[in-house]
């Protein structure tokens, strides 16, 4: 090997496509490497689904007024997007921070959004198999949704908007607090919201008093946008308006925090 | 006339302060493109700071810094593609493997270096497929090394780059450094290792209290090597003693 024409500069930054899917890649495949991650991506809800659907558990719980399956599977489509694109991803992100991963991205070629681009493709793949396993475990235990085209489009809007809004809230978590205290509060927050954030439950079953509040919680939001769209057959506007204005308002917020070291 | 050198990195009157404490306190240091030029000091003498704020992780509370005519902060993505960065720990994913890890680096630049060539020559083949978690601190440090040149940058920056490594290890970084330079790649390093900086550099600055206290080649210093690199750091770095 000749060091002369080795190690003369050369620099360059590749193109921001190739850096966003080299990216998206590697957080993809740490992720799968990741026992816990993937306990949280797809065991939990997986388990959750067979349990409401399969055991007869459904019915005696207030998920709705329809078919106990045909309420399930909306609501643990919501939590399984609320925990790849919160939980698993605030959890990384802070991990990364305290490992020194995100300061030495910060000293090569993939500028923050490259970095934050990567990262939410690496989230919708994991949502892409989350979403084809459990709707196809929904559909061996009965499930029958309703709708066609609006149905469809209101689960993937309801989805997008949720995960902006969502991987925001990660972020924000990740940039602001230590990894430990990520840990535990990403942690804390997703079992927050599942018992009192309506995703398992919807918010009519809440006292009077709290609804109005409730009503207003993203995860509300998300769980009832893609119910609406699965259960009513309509495109849930009003849901995924209000997943878009938490996304705003969060994504403004990481803006102003982000930081490499 | 003596020959114009290129400026790498100019730094003026830098202040950075964390909170209270005041890190570094109006230093100022220039680095002449191709050169090895070492940053001595020690513990909490505001090296690692002033390297920092070089590759745009600090902001000066006062002062300025550029390198390669570039603001660190302003001209970030511009900049980060021309510069390798050896941090001083840590930098990887825990479960990532390490040859992996410099694929990917490598990755994001256009003319990356050779990376089999550079896991040969960086002796990471054994440990190629082992997670960043289980390697050894010596092979965490070969990594490191590697993640700071893959891209070909015009400056390395290199944050002690020989800790953690057996002589034999040391002695093949020494030469890798060497190398760079005669290639022209301007290196920056921070060191503890009074023997590496005489060895290795072309210009010394003495770091203490946040200000560059000595500045010279390492023949100057030591006037001549009638003394050490060392003897001469321990002289300008002693905590003063009040006399009566």
């Amino acid at each position: 090997m000749s060091s002369a024409a080795t190690y003369a500069p050369r620099p360059g930054s590749a193109p921001w496509p190739r850096k966003v899917l080299a990216h998206t890649r590697m957080e993809f495949k740490l992720l799968v490497r990741n026992g816990e991650q993937l306990l949280l991506a797809l065991v939990i809800p997986l388990g959750l689904l067979l349990l409401l659907g399969g055991t007869g558990l459904g019915e005696r719980l207030p998920l709705g007024s329809g078919r106990p399956i045909d309420e399930a599977v909306p609501r643990v489509l919501a939590l399984a997007i609320l925990s790849s694109s919160f939980t698993s991803l605030a959890i990384a992100t802070g991990f990364e921070r305290r490992y020194g991963v995100i300061k030495r991205l910060g000293a090569s070629p993939l500028s923050r959004t490259g970095l934050l681009a990567g990262k939410i493709g690496a989230v919708l793949i994991v949502e892409v198999i989350q979403l084809v396993v459990l709707i196809g475990t929904g559909f061996a235990l009965g499930w029958k949704p309703i709708g066609g085209f609006e149905a469809v489009f209101g689960v993937v809007l309801t989805v997008l908007c949720g995960t902006a809004a969502f991987a925001s809230l990660g972020l924000l978590m990740a940039g602001v607090l230590r990894a430990e205290a990520t840990l535990a509060a990403a942690n804390l927050l997703y079992l927050l919201l599942l018992v009192g954030g309506a995703i398992m439950t919807p918010v009519d079953e809440y006292p009077a008093g709290l609804q109005g509040v409730v009503r207003l919680l993203p995860s509300a939001a998300l769980a009832n946008g893609i119910a609406n769209s699965t259960v009513e057959g309509v495109i849930p506007w009003a849901a995924a308006l209000s997943l878009a204005l938490w996304a705003g308002v969060l994504g403004y917020l990481v803006s102003r925090t982000f930081r490499w070291d | 006339m003596l020959p114009f050198v290129p400026v790498a990195v100019e730094i003026d009157n830098l202040v950075v302060r964390y909170g209270e404490k005041t890190a570094v306190d109006g230093l100022g240091l220039t680095v002449a493109a191709g050169t090895v030029t070492a940053v001595l000091g020690p513990n909490g003498a505001g090296k690692t700071t002033t390297v920092e704020t070089c590759e745009g992780f600090r902001r000066p509370d006062s002062g300025s810094v550029r390198v390669l005519g570039l603001d660190p902060l302003a001209d970030h993505d511009e900049l980060m593609p021309r510069i390798g960065v050896m941090l001083q720990e840590g930098g990887a994913w825990s479960g990532v493997r390490a040859v992996e890890m410099l694929r990917y680096v490598a990755t994001l630049h256009t003319h990356p270096l050779d990376v089999p060539a550079l896991v040969e020559r960086l002796d990471l083949g054994s440990c190629g497929r082992t997670p960043y978690r289980r390697l050894s601190g010596g092979q965490k440090q070969r990594l490191s090394f590697a993640l700071a040149i893959v891209g070909r940058p015009e400056i390395a920056f290199l944050d002690e780059p020989t800790t953690g490594l057996d002589p034999h290890g040391r002695r093949e970084i020494w030469q890798l450094i060497r190398d760079l330079r005669n290639d022209g790649v301007t290196v920056v390093l921070t060191t503890h290792a009074m023997d590496e900086a005489e060895q290795l550099s072309d210009q010394v600055h003495v770091v203490s209290a946040g200000k560059v206290i000595a500045s010279g080649t390492p023949d100057s210093l030591t006037e001549h090597h009638t003394k050490s690199l060392e003897d001469v750091f321990l002289e300008l770095t002693a905590p003063k003693r009040e006399t009566r």
